[in-house]
C-alpha cells in the first residue's frame, strides 16, 4: 500500500504571504525605503511589489478625504504585474478611482457609493469593464471586511506620521479605523499617505504596528466640503417646509435624538431651531444629541444652546477651529482635535437615533425612495443605515415608543418603538422634475446593469412620514397600501401622481390626522420668510462662531 | 415662451378701491405676479406668460386652486414666469392677494 503523505496543512499563509511582500519591496527599494518611510518617487515600485495579482484592494477613497496620491500611484502600476484586482472601497471620488479598471489593473468592485463618477461607472459596467459585486451601505461595506471582503493592501490617506509609522488623522478621521485594523489583523498592509512626517504626532489615530508603509505626499490628500450648505441658497418654500417639519414632527414626538441629511431641506431646519423652534418653546425638547457630519448651518443652534452633542462621521473643512472651541458639544482628543468615525457614527445612527430625515430625487406610490436615475450608477452611501427601522433596539426613548404606539401591527404584537424615517421633498426639483413617480428609475436601472436588486434608498416599509410643501403623510396611520397610496398622492400637489389623487379618501385621510397641511398645523404659508432663518449667508455663520468657523474660499464671496 | 388664459366666474367682487399691486421679481426660479382691479367685471382673469412650455395642465390646476381660495371677481392677474414650481407660483399669488386687499 502506497497511501498517498497527508502533506500537513500550513496555518498562516497569509502571514507568510506579508513577510514575502515585505521582503519583496525590501529588495526593490533598497534606500528609498527607511524604516517604513517611503520616498514619494518610490511609491509605484512599492505598490508593484506589495500587490500581487487577485488582490483585495482598498483605495481610502471615502466620503471627504482621499487617498489621492496614492489612488494616482495605483494607476501608473505595470498591468503585467498587477492586475485583476478587486477594489473594496467606500466611494470612488476620484477619476484615477476608475481609471483603474479602465487600464485593466483591477476588475471586480464591491462599494457604497459613487457620487461625481456615477455616470463613468455605469459605462464602465454596460462596457463589461468592470463587474459590480454589490453597492452596499457603509455599514454593509465595512462588516463584509470582517467577513468576505477583508483588504489584502489598504491605501489610506493620514494628515501625519511619525517616524515608526503611528498616524495622525486629525478630524478626518472617517473610514481610517475600520480599513486599517481590517486590513492589519488579517495580515494585509496599510499603506499611509501623510501630508507631513513629525517627529511627535498631536495624537495618534493609528498604531505604527498597524501600519505598513508611510509615504509623504507632494501635495495634501484632497478633502471635499460636501457638508456645507450657503443659507443663502435657502428658498421661502424650504422656510416653509422646516417650519412643517419642527412643528409638525420634531415637536409632537419631542424628537431628542437625531440624524439629518445632506441638503438644503435639512440646512434650512438647522437655521430654525434658534428662532421658530425657540419661539415654539423647544429647546431642551428637542435636537439635543445628533449623528451629524459638522454642518456649519447647525452653528447657530449650538451657540444658542439646543444642541449638546454631536458625534460625527467625517469632518468638515472649515469648521476645525470652531469644534476644537467646543469640546462639550463634539468628541475630540486630548490634543484638542475633533476625531471622526464613520463605522462608529453609522452605527449611532442606526441604533441610537430616533430619528432621520432627509431628501430624496424620486418617491413611488409605496413610499420608497431612490437617488438612482438612468445611466448613473449612484450607490446609497449611509442613508440606507439611517433611514431603516432598526429592528435589534432594545432601548426605549419617549420619541421612539410614540412612533411605536402609531405603528399598525396586529393586536397581539407585545410593545415596540419605531424610528422615524421622514423624506422630505419638493414635489418638483427644478425644471420641474417631479419628485413622485409612478416607477422609480431603480427598476430599469437594474434590469439594464443586470443587478438582483434595484437600488432603492430607503424601503417605504421603513419610511414614517413624508413631508412637502403640500403638507406631512403619515405612513404609520395608514392601514393598508390603497391607503398609504392616496396618503402619498394627497401630498403629491400637483405632480400626475398628485393631481390623480382620490379627492375623496384625501379629505378622509386629512380628517383622520393621517394629511396634516400646513394650516392644519396652524402655520400660516405667509409667514415663511428667509427672515425665520438664523443666518441667511455664510457671512452670518461665521459672524454666530465668532470668527473660528473659517470656510472654504469657494463659500467666500466677501 | 407660453402665453395661457383663464376665467374662474362666481366670486364676489374685490374690496372697492384696491390699486394695483405687484409682488415678486422676474428671476430663474421665480416669478412677477400684477394685480389689477377690474371694477364691474364679473370673472376673475388670468393671463400667463412662462418661459416653460407644456405646463397648460398644472397652471390650470394651480389656478383653480387659487380661485378656490379666495373667490374674487373683478380682478386681473397677469404672471411674468421664469419657471417657478408651482409652490412659488401660489406662494405669490397669495402674497398678491394679500396686499391687494390689505386695507390702508
Amino acid at each position: 500500500m502506497n497511501a498517498p503523505m497527508a502533506l500537513p496543512r500550513v496555518w498562516n499563509q497569509r502571514a507568510q504571504g506579508r513577510v514575502r511582500r515585505l521582503e519583496r519591496v525590501s529588495a526593490r527599494l533598497g534606500p528609498r525605503l527607511a524604516g517604513k518611510v517611503v520616498e514619494a518617487d518610490a511609491v509605484v515600485a512599492l505598490l508593484e511589489e506589495l500587490i500581487e495579482p487577485g488582490d483585495r484592494v482598498c483605495i481610502e477613497g471615502n466620503n471627504q478625504k482621499q487617498a489621492d496620491f496614492l489612488a494616482r500611484a495605483l494607476t501608473s502600476v505595470d498591468v503585467a504585474r498587477v492586475h485583476d484586482l478587486h477594489i473594496v472601497q467606500s466611494v470612488l471620488a476620484l477619476p484615477e478611482h476608475l481609471d483603474v479598471f479602465e487600464r485593466g489593473i483591477a476588475s471586480r468592485l464591491d462599494f457604497s457609493f459613487s457620487g461625481p463618477q456615477s455616470g463613468r461607472l455605469a459605462k464602465l459596467a454596460g462596457s463589461g469593464r468592470l463587474s459590480i459585486g454589490a453597492i452596499h451601505t457603509y455599514l454593509e461595506l465595512f462588516g463584509r471586511y470582517f467577513i468576505d471582503l477583508t483588504p489584502d493592501v489598504a491605501l489610506v490617506a493620514a494628515q501625519a506620521a511619525d517616524r515608526h509609522g503611528n498616524l495622525y488623522t486629525g478630524p478626518n478621521t472617517e473610514d481610517t479605523p475600520v480599513i486599517a485594523e481590517a486590513t492589519a489583523f488579517k495580515s494585509g498592509l496599510v499603506v499611509a499617505q501623510v501630508n507631513e512626517l513629525v517627529d511627535e504626532l498631536p495624537r495618534i489615530d493609528i498604531p505604527s504596528d498597524w501600519v505598513g508603509f508611510v509615504v509623504r505626499s507632494p501635495a495634501p490628500h484632497y478633502i471635499e466640503p460636501l457638508f456645507t450648505r450657503d443659507p443663502a441658497k435657502i428658498s421661502e418654500i424650504q422656510v416653509l417646509m422646516a417650519m412643517m417639519a419642527i412643528k409638525g414632527i420634531y415637536a409632537p414626538y419631542g424628537v431628542e435624538r437625531l440624524n439629518h441629511g445632506i441638503g438644503f431641506d435639512t440646512a434650512a431646519i438647522e437655521l430654525l431651531l434658534p428662532t421658530y423652534a425657540e419661539s415654539l418653546g423647544l429647546r431642551g425638547k428637542i435636537c439635543r444629541h445628533w449623528a451629524l457630519n459638522p454642518h456649519p448651518t447647525l452653528i447657530p443652534a449650538i451657540e444658542a444652546g439646543f444642541v449638546e452633542s454631536i458625534h460625527s462621521f467625517g469632518s468638515e473643512l472649515g469648521m476645525e477651529e470652531y469644534m476644537r472651541a467646543r469640546p462639550d458639544v463634539f468628541f475630540t482628543g486630548p490634543d484638542g482635535s475633533m476625531r471622526s468615525n464613520r463605522a462608529f457614527c453609522q452605527t449611532a445612527g442606526h441604533y441610537a437615533c430616533d430619528m432621520f430625515i432627509g431628501s430624496t430625487l424620486q418617491i413611488d406610490l409605496c413610499g420608497n425612495s431612490s437617488t438612482a436615475t438612468l445611466g448613473r450608477i449612484a450607490g446609497f452611501g449611509g442613508a440606507p443605515n439611517m433611514g431603516s427601522d432598526a429592528r435589534g433596539r432594545r432601548h426605549a426613548t419617549p420619541a421612539w415608543l410614540a412612533a411605536g404606539r402609531e405603528a399598525h401591527r396586529g393586536d397581539r404584537a407585545p410593545p415596540r418603538g419605531r424610528k422615524l424615517v421622514v423624506q422630505m421633498v419638493e414635489t418638483f426639483r427644478e425644471h420641474m422634475a417631479p419628485a413622485f413617480v409612478e416607477r422609480l428609475d431603480a427598476w430599469e436601472l437594474a434590469e439594464s446593469a443586470n443587478m438582483a436588486l434595484p437600488p432603492i434608498m430607503i424601503y417605504g416599509s421603513d419610511v414614517t412620514h413624508i413631508l412637502t410643501e403640500e403638507g406631512i403623510a403619515n405612513l404609520l396611520l395608514c392601514r393598508d397600501d390603497e391607503e398609504i397610496e392616496q396618503a402619498i398622492r394627497g401630498i403629491a400637489g400637483y405632480t400626475a401622481v398628485g393631481l390623480a389623487r382620490d379627492r375623496r379618501v384625501v379629505e378622509n385621510l386629512r380628517d383622520r390626522g393621517v394629511i396634516r397641511r400646513a394650516e392644519d398645523l396652524g402655520i400660516d404659508k405667509r409667514d415663511a420668510t428667509r427672515d425665520l432663518l438664523a443666518a441667511r449667508s455664510i457671512k452670518d455663520l461665521v459672524r454666530a462662531s465668532g470668527g473660528l468657523y473659517q470656510p472654504p474660499k469657494r463659500f467666500r464671496s466677501w | 415662451m407660453e402665453h395661457l388664459e383663464y376665467r374662474f366666474d362666481g366670486g364676489r367682487p374685490a374690496t372697492a378701491g384696491s390699486a394695483a399691486r405687484i409682488v415678486g421679481v422676474v428671476a430663474s426660479g421665480n416669478l412677477e405676479v400684477l394685480i389689477e382691479p377690474v371694477p364691474g367685471d364679473p370673472a376673475c382673469s388670468i393671463a400667463i406668460d412662462t418661459a416653460a412650455k407644456g405646463f397648460g395642465e398644472i397652471w390650470q390646476a394651480v389656478m383653480a386652486d387659487f380661485f378656490a381660495r379666495h373667490r374674487l371677481a373683478g380682478i386681473r392677474v397677469s404672471i411674468n414666469d421664469a419657471g417657478a414650481t408651482p409652490a412659488i407660483v401660489a406662494l405669490r399669488l397669495d402674497q398678491a392677494i394679500e396686499e391687494f386687499t390689505r386695507k390702508r
